[in-house]
């Protein structure tokens, strides 16, 4: 019973973190198809992003939103499509929630903190 | 199909039927199922006729070609599910499905059992595996009135029970079950027409199994695991839309998971 | 064994939208780790920085990057009907959004693609 749980949370999370992220969609969306008229350098990317507290927190929420709603989806798709065992597809899908929040929050700090 | 808005069957005059003329010469390529989960597809030929259904196709084939081929039917009149087959890929009931609409020009017809189940002999799917999935979803009123207490008082117009009837008529025929992939990639996947069930008894305002309801049809085997494919809506032969009980599944349970009463 | 659903059993809208809804989504989770660790290249500096993204001129990445935009559009906008679908009072398999999500991801295709260009 206690699988049924979680198995019902984890479904909540998702659904919640897809909320969440139609709106940063939405607003990087439109912040990508401004930014990249006449072209993209990285120090024009780092000129807007750094020391931006905006910036910061947007993406921060993002990728902890990403890092939320990626993995559910991705263990159903091992489950259903690769037949994995439960177990094992929730951690691979576990890890790559991980690998997405640490990359994700380092590239924030890289693009917004770092000198 | 024409879709009827009331809860009855329709009646013969308003299912489509073919406006073509048709060549009495004409015959029908029909490739049939032969065996159980090993077997091939067996060729006949059948005479096209005006108004033919594929329940007629099958039954020419059993009297007439091929007197071993096993087969269900009953009312032949579309109001037992008892004919479901595999009719060119899709799942149907063979008595309400017209040859015209389906064989073509070219007079081709493939019959097979109905998917994700089993098969028996030939035509003939074993249904035991999608009514245990109904049980394990609590498909079952539980009330604790007895004939010496009122009356239970439902209201008609009330959202619950125009949810549950919504979803009532079902008559268990396991179009939207074979109709389902998430059945076929998680087989303890309870399926549409259980969780559907489950629904209009969760809307059931008299029962008293609310909560052990919610928990059976919880989870990565219940609700939680249907993806919104919606071939169970667009197959069935009644009607009924199981993706949004599902859907109203999803968020009870996800509710109670939340206040901790799941 | 049981017998599998038949591909032809397939040719409905929401089936569809269904798959684009799943490819696209595993695409997007595959290529996120990827855009994160080019962005975190930054730390090393703006002129590391600035070689990575000097790649971004190519059309290989450009044409990859709107492609991306592509399925992001597609992704949000099923992911929109669903949550309706879920969420809201129920009115069908909603196949008016998933001409929209197809309309507005060929819309925000279109304006990326000027963008990159102009």
């Amino acid at each position: 019973m206690n699988d049924t749980v979680a198995q019902a949370r984890r479904w909540y999370v998702q659904r919640l973190s897809a909320m969440v992220l139609a709106l940063c969609v939405v607003i990087h969306l439109a912040v990508m198809i401004y930014a990249v008229r006449g072209g993209l350098s990285g120090s024009e990317i780092l000129s807007r992003t750094h020391g931006s507290w905006t910036f910061g927190i947007f993406y921060a929420v993002f990728v902890v939103a990403c890092a939320l709603h990626v993995p559910p989806g991705l263990n159903n798709i091992a489950v259903e499509w690769l037949h994995w065992r439960p177990a094992r597809a929730l951690f691979i899908a576990r890890l790559f929630g991980v690998l997405i929040l640490v990359t994700g929050l380092r590239a924030v700090w890289a693009v917004v903190v770092a000198p | 199909m024409n879709a009827p808005t009331s809860t009855t069957p329709p009646t013969p005059s308003t299912t489509a039927s073919p406006t073509a003329p048709v060549d009495p010469a004409a015959t029908l390529q029909v490739s049939v199922w032969r065996g159980d989960a090993v077997g091939q597809f067996s060729r006949y030929e059948v005479p096209r006729q005006a108004s033919q259904t594929v329940l007629d196709v099958v039954t020419h084939i059993q009297r007439h070609l091929e007197p071993s081929l096993s087969y269900r039917f009953a009312c032949r009149v579309g109001m037992c599910g008892s004919c479901a087959m595999t009719v060119n890929g899709i799942a149907r009931w063979t008595c309400r499905t017209h040859v015209a609409n389906v064989a073509g020009a070219d007079g081709r017809l493939e019959i097979a059992p109905l998917a994700n189940l089993p098969v028996i002999k030939d035509l003939a799917a074993d249904m035991s595996g999608f009514f245990d999935k109904w049980a394990s979803a609590k498909g079952v009123f539980r009330g604790t009135r007895t004939r010496h207490d009122d009356f239970a008082k439902v209201e008609p117009a009330s959202p619950e029970r125009a949810a549950a009837n919504a979803g009532i008529e079902c008559i268990g025929c396991a179009v939207c079950y074979a109709s389902c992939d998430v059945v076929a990639w998680r087989p303890a996947f309870l399926g549409p027409a259980a969780l559907n069930r489950a629904w209009t008894l969760v809307n059931d305002v008299r029962d008293t199994a609310q909560e052990e309801r919610l928990r059976a049809v919880a989870g990565d085997a219940g609700c939680h695991s249907c993806h919104t494919q919606g071939s169970c809506t667009e197959r069935c032969p009644k009607h009924i839309a199981p993706t949004a009980g599902i859907a109203g599944l999803k968020r009870l349970a996800g509710r109670a998971a939340l206040r901790g009463t799941l | 064994m049981t017998p599998a659903v038949d591909a032809r059993a397939h040719a409905h809208p929401a089936w569809w939208a269904f798959v684009l809804h799943r490819v696209s989504g595993l695409l997007l989770a595959l290529f996120l780790p990827l855009h994160f660790w080019v962005l975190g290249q930054a730390l090393n500096g703006a002129e590391a920085f600035d070689s990575w993204i000097a790649l971004a001129d190519q059309l290989l990445f450009r044409l990859s990057e709107w492609v991306l935009v592509l399925l992001l559009s597609l992704h949000m906008m099923g992911g929109v009907r669903l949550l309706l679908i879920e969420f809201a009072a129920w009115s069908g398999p909603r196949k008016n959004w998933i001409a929209a999500a197809l309309g507005v991801s060929v819309a925000t295709g279109m304006a990326f693609a000027l963008a990159l260009v102009s």
